[in-house]
């Protein structure tokens, strides 16, 4: 087991800059989920972190040590990927036993070890059978095992679950989750599932066109969105953005309206976007923001969404399940100034 | 049918339809036939001329009068026929493992790994396909005479060790294979051949199959380099030693064909064995369901 740092990794094809310098320290035994959308770079900082990917400039370090020139058989590392990749034409048991081949275990501890992951994944039963006779969660379950049995430093997935249906897909997240609190091994995660993201990791690492955008803490990301990129990125649905003007605490929206937020300090213009969250925006709040008409509604049960048509663009609300306004009613949405975010409109930076 | 009450169904169908396809059935099987004899006929009639007295050769009918087995027993106990067997299935035995061999290392290389000159050595290797045997055997047998290779095993086999083909059937199969194994190996921690050998090489056995298959058959029945190459009677192939079997005076057919008859028995070996390879789908197996 081991720490991770990147520092300023960049990669290039041919001319084309993918990453632009990434740097990142992971703690050892930490589960950090890189999210982003497709495109973003994150298979190939992982690939490279592997070592299947040359770094075009930047070090890696694992566990304190350069690993740049190191294959990625010296790396200390193991990977799984999307399409699970253990051999057709080997039993489970064999395929497990791949990733202890070139270590230098005596042969009866190697047959331990093996047992010991298959009972560990609850696959005891299944170490005979070719993954032909394997259902998709339980081959990737043999592609876990595989990179399990190594234990090695650091785990790497490359979004393990995108080929598992929802269901399954929530299982094993949750047997992933508990599979590192057993094992407390480094883990990167790779995913563009932001829910996957808030859900596993200890921190997320959120990219962009080969940039970081930001790191923390799920809680952070999501209480604390560094600019509107993350603030829209995480959260479902979408946070509202109102265009605005900022003096002092009060925002003046282009619509009209006066709201009152905590002190921060401007930067450029003062333009701004007002941020806020459909959950934190409701009709008959005590501190009122806009006025519209309802033009849809989406009951989910306890609560319903409202689509608004506001003098700003169509924001989105939550309202009570019981008593939702009707389609066509006015409403006036409003929300706490702690929930409220300010991001400069030129940057696209969150005020602080 | 036999069932003189119209059924139900019967009255409700059009008419016609049952008798056009009737029609199209029997035309159709009337091809199969047609191209079943004319497949069938060679064989049958080498086998038929292999079980007649010389005297009977050239009457064409396909039953001999006085079936014999004598022609078996006389080229088996031949020696000469003993040795072009042997060497045939040297040569084809030792030519298709190099092939299977080298044929898929290169296609592995072409089709996996990024290198200059890539595309143009594929190019190159593609382009040796446009040109026919009988163009190479000049400056093939140049080569043997000055390297002192004619009349040997090794001037037999060396043009056929690797084939442009099977290089390029090895490259398009192992396309097939994704990436995700390879560069799980790596991290496994396998050298590239290790690669090769226990995860690319399982993966495409139906092509090694397929491959096996005809470059046996090629090397099998090759006759214009064996005959040009080869001098003495003891080194020739089946083909070569076949096409002059007989005494000087004349050409003995019932002997020919009682050869290429016995001949025939070693590529049914190779296919029986080969083709329970070929089996689709294994490598989809190993990926996502
Ligand atoms: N071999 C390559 N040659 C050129 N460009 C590449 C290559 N591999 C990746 N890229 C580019 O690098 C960028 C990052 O790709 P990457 O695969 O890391 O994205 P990703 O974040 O994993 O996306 P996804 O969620 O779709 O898997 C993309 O713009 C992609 O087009
Ligand atoms: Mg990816």
């Amino acid at each position: 087991m081991a720490n991770l740092a990147l520092r300023k990794l960049t990669k290039s094809y041919g001319t084309t800059e993918v990453l632009h310098g990434i740097s990142l320290d992971v703690a050892d035994g930490e589960f950090v989920v890189f999210v982003g959308p497709s495109g973003c770079g994150k298979s190939t900082t992982l690939r490279m972190i592997a070592g299947l990917e040359e770094t075009t400039s930047g070090i890696i370090e694992i566990g304190g040590r350069e690993v740049n020139n190191l294959e990625p058989k010296e790396r200390d590392i193991a990977m799984v990927f999307q399409n699970y990749a253990i051999y057709p034409h080997m039993s489970v048991k064999k395929n497990i036993a791949f990733g202890l081949r070139s270590s230098k275990m005596p042969k009866a501890d190697k047959e331990k070890r093996i047992q010991e992951v298959a009972g560990i994944l609850d696959m005891v039963d299944l170490l005979d059978r070719k993954p032909s006779q394997l259902s998709g969660g339980q081959r990737q379950r043999v592609a876990i095992g595989r990179a399990m049995v190594r234990d090695p430093a650091v785990f790497l997935f490359d979004e393990p679950l995108s080929n598992l249906d929802a269901q399954l897909r929530t299982q094993m997240r949750l047997e992933i989750k508990k599979l590192h609190q057993r094992v407390g091994n480094t883990i990167i995660f790779v995913t563009h599932d932001q829910v996957e993201a808030m859900t596993m990791a200890d921190r997320i690492v959120i990219m962009k066109d080969g940039y970081i955008q930001q790191v923390g803490t799920p809680a952070e990301v999501f209480h604390k969105p560094a600019n509107t990129f993350v603030a829209r990125f995480i959260g479902a649905p979408s946070m509202n953005l109102l265009a605005g003007r900022i003096e002092g605490t009060i925002v003046t929206l282009d619509a009209g309206q006066n709201v009152t937020v905590p002190t921060l300090a401007p930067t450029g213009d003062g333009g701004i976007l007002l941020g806020v969250r459909p959950d934190d925006l409701h009709p008959n709040s005590a501190n009122p923001i806009i006025t519209g008409t309802v033009t849809l509604r989406e009951p989910l049960g306890s609560e319903t969404l409202i689509y608004v048509e506001t003098p700003s663009g169509e924001i989105i609300a939550k309202a009570d399940g019981r008593t939702p306004p009707a389609v066509g009613e006015t409403v006036t949405l409003g929300a706490d100034p702690e929930n409220l975010h300010v991001f400069d409109a030129s940057s696209g930076q969150a005020l602080s | 049918m036999t069932d003189i009450t119209p059924t139900a169904d019967a009255l409700l169908m059009p008419k016609s339809a049952p008798r056009t396809r009737n029609m199209g059935q029997i035309i159709r099987w009337l091809l199969l036939f047609i191209g079943g004899i004319i497949m069938v006929m060679p064989i049958a009639y080498m086998i038929s001329t292999s079980l007649k007295w010389p005297h009977e050769v050239y009457n064409v009918n396909l039953i001999p009068d006085e079936p014999t087995i004598e022609n078996y027993t006389y080229v088996l106990e031949d020696g000469r026929f003993y040795w072009w067997f042997v060497n045939s299935i040297i040569i084809a035995t030792i030519t298709t493992i190099c092939n299977l061999l080298f044929d898929s290392l290169v296609g592995y290389t072409l089709c996996k790994f990024r290198f200059p000159g890539r595309t143009i050595v594929f190019i190159a290797i593609l382009s040796t396909l446009m040109i026919p045997t009988e163009m190479l055997v000049i400056p093939w047998y140049l080569m043997s005479q000055s390297f002192g290779w004619l009349d040997s095993y090794w001037g037999i086999m060396f043009p056929g060790l690797m084939t442009a083909f099977g290089t390029f059937l090895m490259k398009q199969f192992f396309e097939s294979v994704p990436d995700d194994f390879i560069e799980a190996a790596r991290i496994d921690g396998l050298n590239e051949l290790q690669i090769w050998w226990t995860v690319a090489m399982p993966l495409v056995k139906p092509a090694l199959a397929a491959l096996a298959i005809f470059v046996f058959l090629g090397n099998w029945t090759a006759f214009l380099w064996p005959l040009i190459v080869t001098n003495s009677v003891d080194m020739y192939t089946i083909p070569v030693g076949l096409s002059g079997f007989g005494d000087e005076a004349d050409v003995a057919w019932e002997l020919i064909m009682t050869g290429a008859a016995i001949s025939t028995i070693p590529t049914l070996v190779v296919f029986l064995i080969f083709q329970r390879f070929i089996i689709r789908g294994v490598v989809m197996a190993g990926l996502k369901g």
